[in-house]
């Protein structure tokens, strides 16, 4: 490695346009400037929604007079209003209720299959694998309509409980997927030890496997949370009163009233409901990025 | 691992109750563990699965159960220039936002796969609109796309004077479907990027030093190395991009809700339209199934398409 990194230097100062190719403007004008571009375009959305949420609405509509980049008066309106006029609170409480409970029901779910295909080995167990991969081949599009005659059936219409055991659907085949993978690091001979000792199956999935999974736990629970947090279609299908609706259905049905938007609410409500998961983002950054490129390789 | 050893004497002592005697028994643990997710998967997506195909060959709506009709469904559908048109734009949003999306994540993650300060900031930075609830990010865009107080109408008309009005985003039916599909890639953007950053990462520096000192050219070395080398997993991101892509509902619904003119339904939008709020469940499950033969053409285009190469040298799936 030094001598290639020698050599290089060499050629460089031997070939004065070799050293102009790979100058500071150069890597300016390669990299910097268009990630710039990305990142400046990426985060700009958010940037507007959090401006707007703060803005009165005198500045809002109005963009002659201020410039629309920056608040001249900062207000609270908006979200004091958010808070106390509607039932956003309420909502909150729902959609944390919903993540939580279908994040609890997919991690059991899948942290048992994944142990049974992984660890006790049987007859067509990588079929059964198989199978699970594929169940998150189906889009949430295909089924919401059957799925609503399903709810109907059980009686579940109209209740949160309906989306927290519908969400495992699309959360069981990620995590089961994503554990998997975890397990299959954890080295069999530290079972076959516990084995030899007389510890029981379970035993071992409480005492060894799950302790030693823990980031896999992690990684499976945080993008559970999120993806239900975030899904749309399921919870606008089976709910249908205001009071029980989640964040993101309550704000585009109850928020988007009559033909002048609120535009301040709105945003406000978007940046408040995008909070919570910016925040569990935020501190488990690592193990979003390593479960994202770890499944995408598994 | 010390719990373990110092429990296992007790045990030994203890004789075992049958529940754990049976717990125990590798067969009916199996099944005990395998229970619950397949038994979610097996009432809340295998049987909705059937049932949505059957519901498509029946007359059923709202409150009332249908009887079987056989194709009449379909047969209406291929003469409803509203399905047709919805099949034409969901094949148009997939297929451009597809391919924006790959172009430029690809290029951001040929970027962050430099050396640079704060690399790891920067990469959290990007995935956020990925983290980000669809909807709330959907309603930020059509705020954007407002058509009197549009902050890139107001760049264009009022800082830099391009253009000498507003641009109506979303009152016209191809500015509409344009503006859907950019959005679509802002939010697309980051997963394609985070996904082949990783993929980047696993190819070894020393193919680009031997090919550095055979002096082959920036260019040379990207077709000849590191496309090839990213080809498995480009099909495994774009298969899954392509599905989520085709399926899409939330930004249509979102945004415009299929307006203007019903010119950017997407068949999800529309099965909505038809099936929840219209109340024809059968007509809404058959445009939901009429997505099936889409979905299958797209996976095995993109999966075998772009993993040829593999599969004809026969080597082993991994």
């Amino acid at each position: 490695m030094t001598d290639t990194l020698a050599q290089g230097s060499a050629v460089t100062k031997a070939a004065p346009d070799t050293m102009a190719w790979d100058s500071g403007l150069r890597r300016l004008m390669m990299i910097y400037l268009p990630l710039g571009c990305f990142v400046l375009i990426l985060l700009f959305p958010f940037y507007w929604m959090a401006i707007t949420s703060f803005k009165p609405n005198a500045e809002l509509m109005n963009y002659r007079d201020n410039n629309p980049f920056w608040i001249s008066s900062p207000t609270l309106a908006h979200i004091k209003h958010l808070l106390f006029n509607t039932a956003y609170p309420h909502w909150l409480k729902t959609t944390m209720l919903v993540a939580i409970g279908s994040t609890t029901l997919s991690l059991i779910a899948s942290t048992l299959a994944a142990y049974a295909i992984e660890r006790l080995r049987f007859r067509g167990s990588p079929y059964v694998g198989l199978g699970i991969y594929l169940a998150y081949l189906v889009p949430p599009s295909i089924l919401f309509i059957p799925l609503a005659t399903v709810v109907v059936q059980f009686g579940l219409f109209d209740s949160p409980l309906a989306l927290i055991l519908v969400y495992p659907t699309f959360l069981v085949p990620f995590c089961t997927w994503l554990l998997i993978g975890y397990f299959k690091s954890i080295p069999y001979e530290l079972e076959e030890c516990a084995l030899v000792d007389g510890a029981t199956r379970l035993q071992i999935l409480r005492r060894i496997t799950l302790p030693l999974a823990v980031p896999g736990l992690i990684s499976a629970g945080i993008f559970s949370f999120t993806l239900s947090w975030n899904e749309f279609i399921y919870a606008l299908a089976f709910i249908q009163s205001g009071a029980n609706k989640t964040v993101p259905v309550a704000i585009l049905t109850e928020l988007v009233t009559g033909d002048v938007y609120q535009w301040g609410a709105l945003m406000a409500g978007s940046l408040l409901g995008s909070l919570p998961v910016a925040i569990f983002y935020s501190l488990f950054v690592d193990y979003y990025v390593s479960s994202l490129t770890g499944a995408v390789k598994e | 691992m010390s719990v373990t050893t110092l429990s296992s004497p007790a045990l030994a002592q203890r004789q075992p109750s049958w529940l754990v005697r049976l717990f125990d028994y590798k067969p009916f643990l199996i099944v005990m563990c395998l229970a619950p997710a397949l038994g979610l998967l097996a009432v809340f997506l295998t049987y909705p699965l059937g049932l949505g195909v059957w519901l498509a060959f029946t007359d059923t709506t709202i409150g009332r159960r249908g009887i079987f009709v056989g194709l009449e469904n379909f047969q209406y559908l291929l003469t409803d220039p509203l399905w047709w048109n919805a099949v034409f734009y969901s094949v148009f949003y997939t297929g451009i936002a597809t391919f924006g999306k790959f172009a430029l994540g690809f290029w951001l993650a040929l970027l962050l796969n430099n050396h640079f300060p704060f690399k790891s900031v920067l990469r959290a930075i990007v995935l956020l609109p990925w983290i980000v609830p669809t909807v709330l990010s959907a309603l930020a865009f059509w705020w954007i796309y407002d058509p009197q107080f549009s902050i890139i109408s107001y760049l264009l008309v009022d800082v830099l004077h391009w253009k000498s009005s507003n641009i109506d985003f979303l009152g016209s039916p191809w500015p509409a479907r344009f503006s859907l599909i950019a959005a679509n890639i802002w939010r697309g953007i980051p997963f394609v990027a985070i996904s082949l950053l990783a993929g980047l990462q696993t190819i070894s520096p020393s193919l680009y030093e031997a090919a550095m000192l055979d002096g082959a050219s920036a260019w040379q070395r990207f077709r000849y190395i590191t496309f090839p080398m990213m080809m498995p997993i480009l099909a495994i991101v774009m298969t899954f991009s392509i599905i989520f892509t085709f399926t899409d509902f939330q930004l249509v619904y979102a945004i415009t809700r299929g307006g203007p003119v019903n010119s950017t339904h997407l068949l999800a939008t529309l099965a909505f339209q038809r099936g929840i709020a219209g109340g024809e469940l059968g007509e809404g499950a058959a445009i939901a199934v009429s997505m099936i033969p889409f979905l299958v053409f797209a996976t095995l285009f993109s999966y075998f398409g772009l993993a040829r190469r593999k599969w004809q040298q026969g080597e082993a799936n991994d």
